[in-house]
């Protein structure tokens, strides 16, 4: 089928882009429920 | 329900809409397989426009009230239209390529939608420039305003100018429309990617809500 190949490499842009936009903010949320944690060992540790 | 149940859901729901699109939908006439792009392009272009609304009231509701979850809904939609806008501007050119010839033209519709993504990319750009939360939240929102002007222009744009952009199928006018099985691609691919859209805000709001945290708990172990 003429085009078909545009037509797959438009969908998988597609849910590429969001898959890696959706790895991205978990990572982010990763890295800072980290940094929840190290600051509240650090404020219970000062008390 | 838990966010990886709900991912489990849209991941199949996609698959049923990817399929119904490929071989429920017939192929256009005209144009032939390519048109299948239509799903995916123009159900992003008015999930992207959902986003940045609800971006819009968001900054509107911060302007009035300076409440902080206003602010984490406004940057929140913020940054997921940016994501569905380059879907957008990514699916286009590889539909226009075989279709038109060119990847790209500049006129009135893809203008506006390139300056569109570029608003929302400087309004991101902006808040990463700006340490102090209140003031930060507050030339966001306004700025926020300013950039959805550009949405209406986009939506408007191939009904007020002569483009080189297709002129609408949905919501047209009349002889405009889509045949039966295709609207029913066309909703259901929508619908799914709406469901996307509220996942990706809803996460990313999680994410604004924990950073404000790690703000506020830095805050008071400087204190000590």
């Amino acid at each position: 089928m003429k085009n078909l190949d545009s037509v797959l490499a438009a969908y998988l842009a597609g849910w590429a882009i969001f898959f890696v936009y959706y790895i991205s903010v978990a990572q982010r949320l990763s890295t800072l429920r980290e940094e929840v944690e190290r600051l509240k060992a650090l404020l219970t540790k000062g008390r | 329900m838990k966010s990886s149940f709900k991912a489990a859901i849209l991941f199949v729901l996609i698959a049923v809409t990817g399929y119904l699109a490929f071989y429920y939908a017939p192929i256009e006439r005209s144009m032939g397989v390519i048109q299948k792009i239509f799903y995916l392009h123009i159900s992003c272009a008015f999930s992207a426009f959902v986003a940045f609304g609800t971006c819009f009231y968001a900054n509107l509701r911060y302007v009035f009230t300076r409440e902080a979850k206003s602010d984490w809904l406004g940057v929140s939609a913020a940054e997921v239209g940016l994501a569905f806008i380059t879907v957008v501007l990514v699916t286009g050119p590889i539909w226009a390529h075989p279709v038109w010839g060119i990847w790209w033209t500049w006129d009135a519709r893809l203008t506006l939608t390139f300056v569109l993504g570029l608003l929302y990319l400087s309004y991101l750009l902006l808040r990463s420039m700006i340490e102090e939360p209140d003031k930060r939240a507050l030339f966001s929102a306004l700025f926020g305003i300013f950039a959805f002007l550009d949405v209406p222009l986009v939506y408007f744009s191939i009904r007020w100018w002569r483009t080189q952009h297709p002129q609408p199928v949905i919501l047209g006018g009349p002889g405009s429309g889509l045949e039966p099985r295709m609207r029913v691609s066309y909703l259901l691919m929508w619908g799914a990617l709406t469901g996307v859209l509220i996942l990706l805000v809803s996460a990313r709001y999680r994410l604004e809500a924990l950073r404000a945290s790690v703000e506020d708990l830095r805050r008071e172990a400087e204190v000590r």
